[in-house]
């Protein structure tokens, strides 16, 4: 294969892959995983909410 | 939650401390200098007759510092943090990253040194002689360990996209430097690049452009995938979109560098390609602006309360704004205008000033009371001030410089008609820009200024705390998620 021909098919391969890329992105099947993902970064805070939660709950009970 | 004797870790949060408050103090040396050679251009005096206070020195001392001394600061100080908060686990190495943090303030100390003194490859960009080039390959190259290290060792299934973002720029700033900073070494203290001609010039703008495709775009959307979701309080507008911004951005971004070589010695297919990547450049960078204001949509109200957040979302602004203007002065036509004017300068500040610092300040000032057991700045009131100090000191600078931009551009190109001879010298352009120099000398003074009430509230802060110690428990992999 020669120089022009290579970086045809490598441009082309590109591509193709980028079109992947947007339709694996977009598909049903990652949705939710992809919604987990979004949310992650906030599951320490609400770990730390659900202990406060869970204090404020017992304080209530006793009163 | 079972109370199944959990294994706990210790975020190392001491490397993040040690960057965030470098990130503030060469934040205020880096446009401290922009401010003094901005002043020297009204007032050349302000050299005072010495060789090492000279515009053509201190130019490069000032872009230096601002680019790898505040900016590169900034993204290893918060890289750091996001990979351990969004992998649920302390870095691979806290030896390596303290040689991180330690090399790369003596890179900086090198520069603060070596660039007065003359000492330049005279790559833009990349002017640190060949010793300190070694010097910084080698603290990227543990920095590549710590941050990988770390991905490697996470404690959850997926990787957040900031790392992504965070990964990408390390990994290509490491290529990029290697590749740009080839040299033939004469003397420990001179050497020449081992390119010449039109290829030298490529190399040196494919290192060029992309140091503002991956070091000042890619790392700083990393950090715009993470405290902009979090200051917000709500989870980025489309995590879809956001690989797909990934993808595109570092597929594309690659190709722009020859649009600063256009009418030159380089092939003209080459300019030709290289504006068309800059053009098409504009869906992904734009892809990313929306994905990250649209992140506070339905909470648009916090913005009336919260400056932090102010920072954060007008940083998407000014990144939309420049990175609609970017792919316009590449289009060859439009470059013939704007090249070698103050325009391009505007251009670079409003993405720099605008996006770079203003993304950067607002994650600084979320991150501060965080780091030293604080649940806010010292100031809330002094961090609306700072952000409208930024902000009027960033859009009179490029106001500014766009007008004496387009007009040196007329009057360059302007010819008499009846002889074809040029209607103005240059030196006549000179000093039709005197005035709008002037004006961007005031917006640089109201940066600083910003710059110095932050570094005030930040002492407040840390005076008033103690640093912070954060643990997490990782023992059963499940339980870490809560099971609703």
């Amino acid at each position: 294969m020669d120089y022009i021909t290579w970086r045809s098919f490598y441009t082309v391969l590109v591509f193709v892959l980028f079109i992947g890329v947007v339709f694996w992105a977009y598909s049903k099947g990652r949705k939710k995983k992809f919604d987990e993902a979004a949310k992650s970064i906030f599951e320490e805070d609400e770990l730390k909410e659900t202990k406060q939660d869970n204090t404020k709950q017992e304080s209530k009970d006793n009163e | 939650m079972s109370q199944t004797n959990p294994q706990q870790i210790e975020y190392n949060l001491k490397v993040v401390r040690q960057f965030t408050v470098m990130t503030v103090v060469w934040g205020i040396i880096g446009m401290a200098l922009g401010v003094w050679i901005a002043a020297q251009l009204i007032w050349p005096e302000l050299n005072f007759d010495t060789p090492w206070l000279t515009y053509s020195r201190l130019r490069p001392l000032h872009t230096n510092a601002v680019i790898f001394a505040f900016g590169t600061s900034a993204l290893m100080g918060t890289s750091f943090y996001i990979v351990q908060k969004t992998c649920r686990t302390a870095l691979f190495s806290d030896k390596l990253a303290a040689f991180v943090f330690w090399s790369w303030q003596t890179v900086i100390v090198l520069a603060v040194i070596t660039l007065p003194l003359g000492l330049t490859s005279s790559k833009e960009y990349g002017e640190l002689e060949w010793p300190i080039d070694i010097l910084i390959a080698l603290s990227w190259i543990a920095y590549i360990i710590v941050f990988f290290g770390t991905l490697v060792k996470r404690n959850t299934s997926h990787i957040y996209v900031a790392n992504w973002f965070y990964g990408g720029f390390i990994i290509t700033v490491a290529v990029l430097h290697i590749v740009n900073s080839m040299a033939m070494p004469v003397s420990f203290t001179k050497s020449y690049s081992i390119y010449a001609g039109a290829v030298d010039a490529m190399i040196q703008w494919w290192y060029g452009h992309n140091a503002v495709g991956f070091l000042l775009t890619a790392g700083f959307l990393g950090m715009m995938y993470y405290f902009v979701p979090k200051q917000a309080e709500r989870p980025v507008y489309s995590y879809r979109l956001s690989v797909v911004h990934f993808w595109a951005l570092i597929s594309l971004y690659i190709w722009a560098g020859p649009h600063h070589l256009h009418y030159t010695a380089l092939p003209d297919w080459t300019q030709s390609l290289g504006m068309v990547m800059s053009v098409i450049l504009f869906v992904p960078s734009w892809g990313g602006m929306i994905n990250g204001i649209m992140t506070l949509s339905g909470a648009w109200h916090k913005l009336k309360t919260d400056p932090i957040l102010r920072f954060l979302i007008v940083s998407l602004s000014f990144y939309g704004m420049s990175t609609f203007e970017g792919p316009m002065m590449s289009i060859k036509s439009v470059n013939a205008l704007s090249h070698y004017t103050d325009w391009t300068i505007g251009h670079v500040h409003s993405g720099a000033l605008g996006w770079v610092a203003m993304i950067t300040i607002g994650s600084m000032y979320y991150l501060i009371p965080r780091l030293w057991g604080q649940t806010q700045m010292h100031s809330v009131r002094w961090i609306n001030v700072h952000f409208w100090l930024h902000t009027i000191g960033t859009v009179l600078y490029i106001v500014a410089l766009w007008i004496s931009g387009v007009m040196q551009g007329l009057m360059w190109r302007a010819v008499n008609a009846e002889d074809g001879t040029l209607t103005y010298s240059f030196v006549e352009s000179v000093e039709a820009s005197y005035p709008f120099w002037f004006i961007r000398f005031v917006g640089g003074l109201f940066i600083v200024a910003g710059m110095l009430l932050m570094a005030w509230n930040m002492y407040r802060t840390i005076k008033a705390g103690k640093p912070t110690t954060e643990t997490i428990d990782v023992a059963p992999r499940e339980a870490a998620t809560p099971s609703a």
